[in-house]
């Protein structure tokens, strides 16, 4: 296999609707390996494979982008190898589009002792105790040799909950390592780098970051430093405050984010791409998703409940099995597990479909009314925060 | 399932007594290309075991034991009914009540209820990826219950082995059989091991005799049976005289086709099976298949097909995956049938086996170890020339990555391989005895 490039610019984005009510967007993203459809929900295939799906089966899902993890790939098998297998399309054999991202993310959350210094990351690698530098450049050389055709910036994370100095420090260090990624980058003409807007939940700091890195001329912007775990009425307003100043005619990365109401409700403050582990990996604890919650297949209950797992989802799972075979063989199976990976990726990308098609017809109001209808079983019951971040973009949940 | 296959084997007109002819076929029970049967557990009563379905099916694999055991077609059936299939291979059971429950409530049978609706199913009872010695007992029931012998099966260093207290009382619940057709066990074999004493012998031909005429009058009296066949066991340990006597009386009964237990790899050697084994088939109808349990590899199935028999169960490529190994042993033939006979194929240079005298196969030339460093960037497919899914995407370089890391989808692609392989074997099995070159094929596996 190998993959062919699209000649000219390696990211052009088309807008094909926006909803005239919210911040809405419906939009075409070409990129080398792949036009892909927004807004979109990208699987984490965290080291070059999707936790047990094959690059096939994700194909017919209709997934057109997934994510790779540039630390873990670093790591093992490294980006020599994979450069000499054609890159990371070429090693796990994916056709469409790939997204790495920098790798900052889990050296901090996953790595003890990792030191920030201007410089890079340092930290022990786990595999052989030896220390080691993630600096700008080389998370940026890594990303070259994975060939993805969005690579993410090296940032300094900083967690959503911290607060004090440390908070601006970070997001000024993202700014200069922005700067640093940009000049280290070996093949700006196909491949993508993304800035990373930073500043916690401190408005201020975020316009700061807004102002400065939209000054820089990348293809795209991800909204960073959320998802993790702050209160959820801050998280939206940092979100819409970003999307508020980021240019219109460049795609919006909301990263980390994965719940379907979060997908949805920030898709009306503007953002176009979304990531998030949850729905693979809440799979492999026998949770299936559906659009009025979550079914947690271990549970007696489903012994012998033999519908499939949504009646009216299309997926290759709910075609051929019950929840009540999957209760079975989630006792002593992986392959339970499988099955509801591919049921809940499917689940994602096809919310993320109909969300798209409510905006291109121009209905999506109406589409996140009945929605939230569906997923709660009460008005009552609406999470505060999603009914204010909705209504401050016009949408009203009566 | 039930229904269909049903339907299917009644459109093409072919019965019981039909006589199957031109030349033998084999089919490996799991072949990927035509179908096959399917395997669920039942755990294993303290002295018998019953026939079980054994599942073929799409990967990955069904587990969880206890589904029962559905019908069983004869062998010109199965081939009728062939479809692409699948291959799976039940781990020990630990649930079987609650599942019994569940195929009650669910009416339409094991094959249906584990997404296999369009495969044939065998039922029997033992895991033979976790074969033990015949007659070892524990009184322990469910997974948990470690081999203390390790030694005698070659296969069982890492998995439990079963056997449940689950004894008699479950036959001898008449009722509870015929309530559902797929809860149906089918006839029972009572096998000694190698060694024991004749007496012993004798009355475990005897009894599971008996069990077959119980399992035959039950099968004649439940409604939901119509149609499925029933299978009878022959036993005798290393007996020959016990065997004979087995094959004999079981084939006078009205059994849709002989299950050959007490053969099983590491039970019995090849030179012994392959003995008694021919004079069991002798004995048989030619007419009707022959399965026997718990042997897969290749040099060995080609012993037991010489001697007769058409079924294998399909645990080899598992057992493979579950260690990480690609199958790689060769089993093309020139596809000039002019050729036939006149000259041996040449062998490739990758050809790196030694044959011992009785001709068995060497380990290394069987399968090869993906995680050994050596495969670190090897961009090579597993086996080159194959034309499986696994081999025609990926290299051994992401399939060791894969192992490195310890990811779900090395078991996944491996197992895609690994069934292909085998199946592709199983077709040129065929072949060769379409074309009288049974021989030929021998020394290309063989070396």
């Amino acid at each position: 296999f190998s993959g062919r490039a699209i000649a000219g610019a390696p990211l052009v984005l088309r807008i094909l609707a926006e909803c005239p009510v919210s911040k809405a967007r419906a939009c075409d993203m070409t990129l080398p390996h792949c036009t892909v459809n927004t807004p979109v929900f990208m699987p984490v295939g965290t080291q070059g494979t999707m936790k047990g799906v094959t690059a096939e089966q994700l194909e017919n899902l209709g997934c057109q982008i997934c994510l790779g993890n540039t630390y873990h790939l670093g790591m093992r098998p490294g980006p020599e190898l994979i450069e000499k297998a054609k890159g990371l399309h070429g090693f796990m054999n994916w056709r469409r589009s790939l997204l790495t991202d920098s790798g900052g993310f889990q050296m901090v959350s996953l790595v003890e002792l990792s030191q920030v210094t201007e410089e890079g990351v340092k930290f022990r690698s786990p595999y052989d105790n030896k220390e080691i530098l993630l600096s700008p450049e080389q998370s940026i050389a890594i990303q070259n040799s994975l060939g993805s055709d969005i690579m993410m910036q090296l940032d300094d994370v900083v967690s959503s909950t911290v607060t004090g100095p440390r908070v601006e420090e970070a997001m000024r260090r993202s700014i200069r390592w922005l700067d640093r990624c940009i000049a280290a980058n070996r093949n700006p003409e196909s491949q993508n780098l993304f800035a990373i807007i930073q500043g916690g939940l401190n408005s201020e700091l975020r316009h700061i970051c807004l102002e400065e890195m939209t000054k820089r001329d990348v293809p795209g912007f991800a909204i960073g430093g959320l998802s993790g775990g702050e209160e959820k009425d801050d998280f939206w307003k940092m979100v819409t405050l970003s999307t508020d100043h980021l240019p219109r005619e460049k795609p919006r990365y909301l990263m980390g984010v994965g719940y379907a109401v979060d997908l949805v409700v920030c898709v009306a403050l503007g953002c176009d791409m979304f990531d998030c582990v949850f729905p693979t990996r809440t799979a492999r604890f026998g949770s299936a998703l559906v659009p009025w919650g979550s079914l947690q297949l271990k549970h007696k209950q489903y012994a012998k409940d033999f519908q499939p797992i949504d009646p009216e989802c299309t997926c290759p799972t709910c075609r051929r099995h019950s929840r009540a075979y999957l209760h079975a063989l989630l006792k002593c199976d992986t392959a339970a597990l499988h099955h509801i990976t591919i049921h809940n990726i499917s689940y994602q990308l096809s919310l993320m479909q109909s969300v798209r098609q409510s905006i291109i017809d121009g209905c999506f109001p109406q589409f996140v009314r009945a929605f939230m209808d569906r997923m709660f079983p009460s008005r009552e019951q609406y999470p505060r925060w999603a009914v204010d971040a909705l209504a401050s973009v016009g949408i009203t949940l009566n | 399932m039930h229904l269909g296959l049903r339907n299917e084997a009644g459109a093409a007109g072919t019965g019981p007594g039909d006589t199957a002819g031109g030349p033998r076929r084999t089919g490996q029970v799991g072949d990927a290309r035509y179908g096959g049967a399917g395997i669920c557990r039942w755990p294993p009563c303290e002295r018998f075991r019953s026939i079980l379905v054994r599942h073929v099916r799409r990967f990955p694999r069904f587990g969880g034991g206890s589904l029962f055991t559905g019908v069983v077609w004869g062998g010109y059936q199965l081939e009728v009914a062939f479809k692409p299939a699948v291959l799976t291979t039940a781990p020990p059971a630990a649930h079987f009540a609650e599942h019994q429950e569940v195929l009650e409530a669910f009416r339409e049978g094991a094959a249906k209820l584990a997404g296999l609706h369009d495969t044939v199913l065998f039922c029997s009872l033992q895991d033979p990826a976790a074969p033990c010695p015949a007659g070892y007992n524990t009184s322990k029931v469910g997974r948990g219950a470690p081999n203390p012998d390790p030694g005698s099966c070659r296969t069982c260093e890492t998995r439990t082995c079963v056997f449940g207290a689950q004894s008699v009382s479950l036959w001898s619940a008449a009722g509870r059989i015929e309530l559902t057709v797929p809860k149906y066990s089918l006839a029972d074999g009572d096998a000694q091991p190698a060694g024991s004493s004749l007496k012993r012998v004798r009355r475990s031909v005897e009894r599971t005799l008996t069990h077959l005429d119980e399992c035959v009058l039950l099968h004649q009296k439940t409604a939901e049976l119509v149609g499925a066949e029933l299978f009878g066991v022959v036993e005798g340990a290393d007996v020959r005289e016990e065997r004979v006597r087995s094959a004999r009386e079981t084939a006078k009964r009205p059994v849709g086709g002989f299950v050959l237990d007490g053969f099983q790899s590491g039970v019995m050697d090849q030179a012994l099976r392959a003995q008694l084994i021919a004079a069991v088939t002798a004995e048989l109808p030619r007419d009707k298949p022959r399965l026997v349990l718990g042997v897969g590899r290749p040099d060995q199935v080609l012993s037991c097909v010489e001697g007769g028999v058409d079924l294998f169960e399909g645990f080899f490529p598992f057992v493979a995956t579950e260690r990480g190994c690609a199958l790689c042993f060769r089993f093309a033939m020139e596809p000039d049938p002019e050729s036939a006979g006149t000259r041996l194929p040449t062998l490739g240079p990758s050809h790196l086996h030694s044959v011992s005298r009785e001709g068995n196969i060497a380990a290394a030339s069987v399968s090869l170890a993906v995680l050994p460093h050596r495969y670190r960037d090897d961009l090579r497919p597993l086996v080159v020339g194959c034309g499986c899914y696994c081999c025609r995407n990926h290299s051994r370089a992401y399939l060791h990555h894969l192992l490195v890391t310890k990811e779900l989808l090395a078991g996944v692609l491996l197992m895609l391989h690994n069934v292909s392989h085998y199946s592709s074997f199983f077709s040129s099995v065929r072949e060769a005895l379409a074309t009288d070159r049974l021989e030929t094929l021998k020394s290309v596996v063989l070396g």
